[in-house]
């Protein structure tokens, strides 16, 4: 028997008697991070990080008793099955699940990257016989430059709009990358205004004790005037949307690592494109695996086929696996349910 | 910003990246016209000529590009392929791939530089080239890259019209838009042009093929009503074929076609012409496959359209026929003409290309285009009466009464092989590129036919994410009968929907291709049909696009083979 085997509710522990990122309601589910299409609603008990912890709580409604926070490393034993979280680098609180049973060691990675963000928590390469890596940007195009690198193009844009007169409205996911931009944006602007969206998930995390630049939240009576050449931040939801309107004149700059092909920029009709992500890129990924030493490699959401057949190229046993992270075969990132609520206000 | 010598190759990608981005026409015009103030000149010229679809010989070709490439990464071909199909374009996918070299690598070569070192290597060796483009390679970063394979690749596509060029011009030189756009056109080379000849009186060329801009029309979106009183304009066919210019000057015949391409070799059958026409001549109107004279229609083919069969539509003279003296062919006939690299005598036999002239842009050397309309046609009709030459026709004009009485008239559009009626000012005067106003096309409803959907795959480029391009079946019997691709023609919304069915409804995937449950039904609209060996179907559609998508109609209910080979019949020949 597999320590962890692939079943049709997600990952699951025969051994300890968990699930990892199940996306059907089962008793026991470990969370790697609180995207949605990673932790969903409905499950008995729930162990992740203590960061994700109020995330989990905000957006799916978990009860408080029903959710048990660990810090990183820390041990946590079921069925003598050994699990500790460890940094994925994704988002905050976004971890790795090591899963130890009789001197077997498997690793799932959730989503991650290698990069260090300085907020997320530098990425823990760990040793194992089996890993568990996700494939979202599994193609050699996607080689990301360094974060100080595209920060700088970033500020370089929201000053060349101030200076025609525009407002900067910089389109992120209001789970991790809308935090990640704070420290960006901060040096360039006053004031950084958000959408209501990430403004909950920015108080969430406030109030659990995470240290962010101060947001403010853009509300319905404010004077247009206000935004005059200013920053914001909103989710991909907002865009086109009634709600963006305010901020006229304004240049929309989206921020994935989808934007890294042209055509993609174009297609969402932004006016720049800023491939950052909170993904590993093809090097990342090829560095992450390699540095486990696994043995077997399963890969899942994102271009699972082709990092799979590389990898077996290269003398490395992988498989891919059929998952439901990831809004489809290309692994897009979550779509948040909240977001799109949250945008007509 | 420091002086206009700022790396002229990165100046030019930045350019690209923001003309790639803008969304809005008046950015792009800003962008162009902050780099011709900025650019070197020699950098300029070679812009020019790019937008205005002057490419630079090709000396390096796209499977060089993509080995060199394969090279340099040490990637596996079939990965190599993977990223290809994901980005759509094999220039940026290169640029992509190859190993970052820091923003910082700027070399401060200049665009002419690289253009002039690419044709200078035409000649040489393979490793020569390898060397060159490697090298240039190495000096670029990752925009500059996408531009320079863009350069070698040949069609740069970045939604700027000429037209564009010309205002940007017009406003950094502070020139006349009208005036630059004519001194652009014609025959010259970027790479012995200089800015300042190009833009001065005599114009790049300063030779005599060099054409006049073409005066565009707009479709016509109301009723002519609105154009009001109909004695103020004169009605012809809209021909189905190519654009052209014919100009005859120091006794030499060239020909243009509204792509800017000299194709005067494409048609030897009009340097019979040469000696015909008069010195210091040049005309408007349509390249496209005639059989002339009367006997045509005689054996059926016919061209004699009787109008308004309520009798009382008849025109005033004596004439209730709109009678041609040819017969147009359908424009796949034409095609055949213009793929051919070499001409032979049993093309010009099948397929004879005639020109339909509708107006006189220059005569006796003299640039007429600033008469009026009726002023220009009476020459016209004189010099091609002169001429009398079976495959040089006059573009008839069609008499009527009033607008009802052109809306019947009209109807028998495709009967006469054209595509809708031209509508322009008598007392207008020739303009340059697509203005309103004056000159307006009201072309017939497209042919349509219901079919549903059966394979699907990514767009590329703007797409590359979506399935966006799809294959439309119609019944034959009880199985489907692929008939036609078509790609536009559904708003965004729709295309995110029509992509979300295609990933749930996929039966199987062969390479890029999806086969999807025939279960959405479209109407797909085209505008001419013509038998084809080539296609399953037998027959191919010219311009085919999704008209919309008919929620309301089951796979039950699509139309048939037979409906199609029936349209075959009647509209194409
Ligand atoms: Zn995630
Ligand atoms: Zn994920």
């Amino acid at each position: 028997m597999p320590l962890i085997e692939f079943t049709d509710k997600g990952l699951y522990c025969p051994q300890g008697g968990f699930y990892i990122d199940p996306w059907r309601p089962v008793d026991r589910a470990i969370i790697t991070h609180a995207h949605s299409d990673h932790a969903r609603a409905g499950s008995g008990a729930y162990l992740c990080h203590r960061l994700t912890v109020p995330l989990l709580e905000w957006r799916l409604g978990v009860a408080a008793e029903a959710v048990q926070g660990v810090e990183w490393g820390e041990p946590v034993f079921m069925n003598g099955v050994r699990v500790s979280l460890h940094p994925a680098g994704h988002i905050i609180g976004s971890s790795q699940v090591r899963v130890e049973y009789q001197g077997e060691v498997w690793v799932v990675s959730g989503d991650y990257k290698t990069e260090d963000d300085g907020i997320s928590g530098a990425f823990e390469p760990i040793k194992c016989q089996v890993f568990v890596t996700e494939s979202t940007f599994g193609l050699p195009i996607y080689d990301w430059k360094p974060q100080p690198v595209i920060f700088g193009n970033i500020q370089d844009w929201v000053v060349g709009n101030r200076e025609q007169g525009k407002a900067s409205v910089l389109i992120a996911y209001s789970l991790g990358k809308a935090q990640r931009l704070l420290s960006c944006l901060e040096p360039v602007t006053e004031k950084i205004y958000v959408h209501g969206a990430v403004w909950n998930i920015h108080q969430a995390l406030v109030n659990a004790g995470v240290a962010l630049p101060p947001v403010e939240r853009v509300m319905p009576e404010m004077p247009r005037e206000l935004f005059k050449g200013q920053v914001v931040i909103a989710p991909s939801s907002a865009e086109g949307s009634p709600w963006i309107r305010r901020f006229q004149p304004f240049a929309v700059g989206v921020c994935s690592g989808w934007m890294q092909v042209r055509g993609n920029v174009r297609r969402r009709n932004a006016d720049a494109g800023f491939a950052l992500s909170d993904h590993a890129d093809w090097k990342g990924l090829l560095g992450a695996i390699e540095a486990t030493g696994a043995e077997k490699v399963f890969v899942t959401h994102g271009f699972q086929a082709t990092l799979a057949r590389y990898l077996n190229e290269r003398g490395i046993a992988a498989a891919e696996v059929k998952t439901a992270y990831g809004e489809d075969e290309e692994g897009g990132e979550p779509t948040d349910k909240e977001e799109k609520e949250a945008a007509h206000e | 910003m420091n002086n206009n010598y700022r790396g002229g190759m990165r100046l030019f990608a930045e350019l690209v990246v923001l003309l790639g981005t803008s969304t809005k026409t008046n950015d792009k015009l800003d962008a162009l016209a902050t780099y011709f103030a900025s650019a070197g000149d020699a950098d300029k010229v070679w812009v020019i000529a790019l937008f205005s679809g002057r490419k630079p010989k090709r000396t390096v070709n796209a499977t060089q590009l993509q080995e060199w490439c394969r090279e340099a990464t040490g990637l596996p071909a079939w990965l190599f392929e993977e990223c290809y199909h994901t980005v759509g374009d094999l220039a940026e996918t290169i640029a992509l791939l190859l190993p970052q070299n820091g923003d910082e690598a700027e070399t401060g070569y200049s665009l002419a530089d690289y253009l002039r070192q690419l044709v200078q290597i035409g000649k040489e060796e393979e490793a020569v080239k390898k060397e060159l483009v490697l090298r240039c390679w190495r000096q670029m970063n990752k925009e500059e890259r996408f531009v320079f394979n863009k350069l070698i690749t040949g069609g740069f596509r970045i939604g700027i019209s000429q037209k564009m060029i010309v205002n940007a011009l017009g406003r950094s030189a502070g020139v006349d838009a009208a005036i630059i756009a004519h001194r652009i056109t014609g025959d010259w080379d970027p790479a012995t042009t200089t800015f300042s000849t190009l833009l001065s009186e005599e114009g790049g060329g300063g030779d005599l093929s060099k054409p006049y801009p073409f005066y565009l029309a707009y479709a016509l979106e109301e009723e002519p009503a609105a154009l009001g009183d109909p004695a103020e304009w004169q009605a012809e066919w809209k021909w189905d074929g190519i654009r052209g210019e014919l100009i005859c000057r120091g006794g030499q015949l060239f020909v243009w076609s509204r792509g800017e391409e000299l194709m005067t070799e494409k048609f030897p059958e009009y340097q019979a012409w040469r000696e015909l026409l008069p010195e210091g001549v040049v005309l408007d109107g349509e390249i496209i496959g005639l059989r002339a004279g009367p006997g045509a229609a005689e054996s059926g083919e016919g061209a004699n359209v009787v109008v308004g069969q309520d009798g009382n539509a008849g025109v005033t003279e004596s004439d209730e026929t709109v009678g041609l003296d040819f017969v147009p062919l359908p424009f796949a006939a034409l095609q055949t003409r213009i793929g051919r690299k070499n001409v032979t005598k049993k093309n010009l036999q099948e397929v004879p290309v005639g020109f339909i002239a509708y107006d006189l842009l220059e005569y006796e050397g003299q640039d007429w285009r600033n008469r009026s309309l009726t002023e220009r046609r009476a020459q016209l009709e004189t010099i091609i009466g002169s001429v009398n030459h079976p495959l040089l026709q006059l573009s008839p004009v069609i008499r009527f009464r009033d607008w009802e009485q052109l809306a019947v008239i009209r109807q028998s559009s495709r009967e006469v092989g054209s595509e809708g009626v031209m509508l322009k000012k008598k007392s207008s005067v020739y303009q340059v590129g697509r203005k309103r106003g004056d000159w307006w096309k009201w072309k017939i409803d497209p042919l349509v036919i219901d079919a549903v959907m059966v394979y699907a795959q990514k767009g590329h480029g703007r797409r590359s994410n979506l399935y966006t391009d799809y294959t439309f079946a119609v019944r034959g019997g009880d199985q489907l009968v692929t008939f036609t691709k078509a790609y536009s023609g559904l708003t965004d919304k729709e295309l995110a929907e029509v992509d979300a069915f295609v990933r749930k409804n996929s039966l199987e995937k062969f390479g890029p291709v999806r086969t999807v449950k025939p279960e959405l039904v479209f109407e797909i609209a085209f505008e001419g049909i013509a038998a084809s060996a080539r296609h399953k179907s037998g027959v191919a559609l010219r311009f085919p696009r999704i008209n919309r998508w008919r929620k309301d109609k089951t796979p039950a209910e699509i139309d048939t083979i037979e409906d199609l080979k029936r349209m075959l019949e009647v509209y194409g020949k």
